[in-house]
């Protein structure tokens, strides 16, 4: 008996949840800083569009709230990958009105490393893109700030079984300093 | 023989003298009360359906659909608790890649405290390296974007302890005949990263922009089957705003 007690302690003791990792491919930029690439093949990695007025529902069946106070929200959940195509969290894009104000917001959950919320700017850059600041993060990306940019790249292959295109996330990552806490801290 | 009969017998009544030690442990008390209850600040209070198939979309590895008896015994003690339930819509797309096959996303209508429709949250959970059965933690970190148009944007960040819903939950309904467990029970899911067990939530857009707020998730539940997670239950989210923008606030929350 007393065999059996040490036993199951010793395997609830042992046991552990281990998350699969890929491994992060990061570059450092020579301004400071590292960045990290994903993408999401469309439509293939798309999991849920969520739009009032939505004809053909992703996935189908779905039933978006038709309340009024929805009429301008947009929501569009995704799996994301890495740089070597493998699918390593999902993500989700809220694309809303507030008042005069239009809203882009990404949120990135990657199971092994933690979650990054980033709020891109309504307008597109020159070259089609839009960039976005990290505003917040947990567990791995909760010391980091910097910015995200997003694009949509249209595929031009002839593939029978290509995705029509993809969109591309780049994280910059910097540490925030020290100064800046301490700052925070003052106010 | 009958010492090698006896010492496998005693190793498995130890085994489950133990198991029934750490489930009836009282010391492993339970936190009744959130911190977020008893504060003079002004909290925004969101209510929603925790039962996938009363939200607007759920998914998961879709194991549910195919598990036996067995595997659904031992996902028991894994948190989240939601992974007993097949994915809604029944075509969604299944997270069952190997990094995010114990991942779980929710996409809820998030209702104000008079239960109108107040905004939109998706929520993204994942089982947490930090859980340790031994301790009484099943951990899951999780993630929470809302978006309430008359607020603005949040990002919650938290860890969950999901035991004390196993303990008077999950465990009573796997051991029923029936495979489910009908009753009242209400408890704070959060249990960090805050130092009194609160969330941690970062305003984006809109009057919480770039406000730094404490918020709580607590779930009350009526039934629970062992076969198919949640049946009947409701999530609720408090968030408390600062102090300092308490002059400014007049609309949808409450005291």
């Amino acid at each position: 008996m007393v065999l059996g007690l040490l036993a199951t302690a010793g395997a609830l003791y042992g046991y552990s949840v281990d998350q699969v990792r890929e491994a992060s491919i990061l570059t450092v930029n020579p301004n400071g800083g590292s960045v990290e690439s994903f993408h999401i093949n469309v439509p293939m990695d798309r999991i849920m569009i969520g739009a009032p007025g939505q004809s053909g529902a992703v996935p189908a069946g779905l039933d978006w709230p038709t309340d009024e106070i929805l009429a301008d929200v947009r929501a569009e959940m995704f799996k994301i990958r890495n740089a070597r195509d493998t699918v390593i969290g999902v993500a989700i894009r809220t694309a809303a009105k507030n008042n005069e104000e239009d809203v882009i917001d990404w949120v990135l959950h990657l199971p092994a490393r933690g979650s990054v919320f980033v709020e891109m700017d309504a307008t597109p850059r020159e070259g089609g893109f839009r960039r976005g600041e990290i505003r917040a993060g947990s567990r791995e990306f909760a010391p980091l700030d910097g910015f995200m940019t997003e694009r949509w790249v249209a595929n031009t292959s002839v593939e029978e079984d290509a995705p029509i295109g993809r969109i591309e996330l780049t994280g910059t990552y910097t540490a925030r300093s020290k100064q800046t806490d301490d700052e925070e801290e003052n106010q | 023989m009958k010492y090698i009969i006896t010492l496998i017998l005693g190793f498995f009544i130890g085994a489950g003298l133990f198991a029934v030690g750490l489930i009836y442990n009282p010391f492993m008390s339970d936190r009744n009360l959130s911190p977020l209850s008893v504060t003079d600040a002004e909290v925004i209070t969101l209510n929603f359906s925790s039962v996938p198939n009363e939200t607007i979309a759920y998914t998961n590895n879709g194991n549910a659909l195919q598990q036996s008896r067995l595997e659904a015994a031992l996902r028991l003690w894994k948190a989240p608790i939601r992974s007993a339930s097949p994915p809604h819509p029944a075509k969604v797309l299944q997270l069952w890649e190997a990094p995010i096959r114990s991942t779980e996303a929710m996409v809820t209508v998030m209702r104000d405290a008079r239960n109108q429709t107040a905004g939109i949250g998706i929520k993204f959970s994942s089982d947490s390296e930090k859980s340790r059965l031994l301790y009484g933690e099943t951990i899951a970190d999780s993630v929470w974007y809302i978006y309430l148009p008359e607020q603005g944007s949040f990002f919650i960040e938290q860890t969950e302890n999901y035991w004390p819903f196993i303990r008077a939950v999950a465990f009573p309904a796997w051991r029923s005949s029936a495979n489910n467990w009908r009753g009242n029970w209400l408890g704070d899911m959060t249990s960090g990263p805050g130092a009194l067990g609160t969330a941690a939530v970062s305003g984006g857009s809109g009057r919480v922009q770039d406000l730094e707020m404490n918020g709580v998730e607590s779930m009350s539940v009526r039934a629970y089957s062992a076969d198919r997670g949640l049946v009947g239950a409701e999530g609720r989210l408090i968030i408390e705003l600062p102090e300092a923008r308490d002059e400014s606030a007049s609309y949808s929350t409450t005291p």
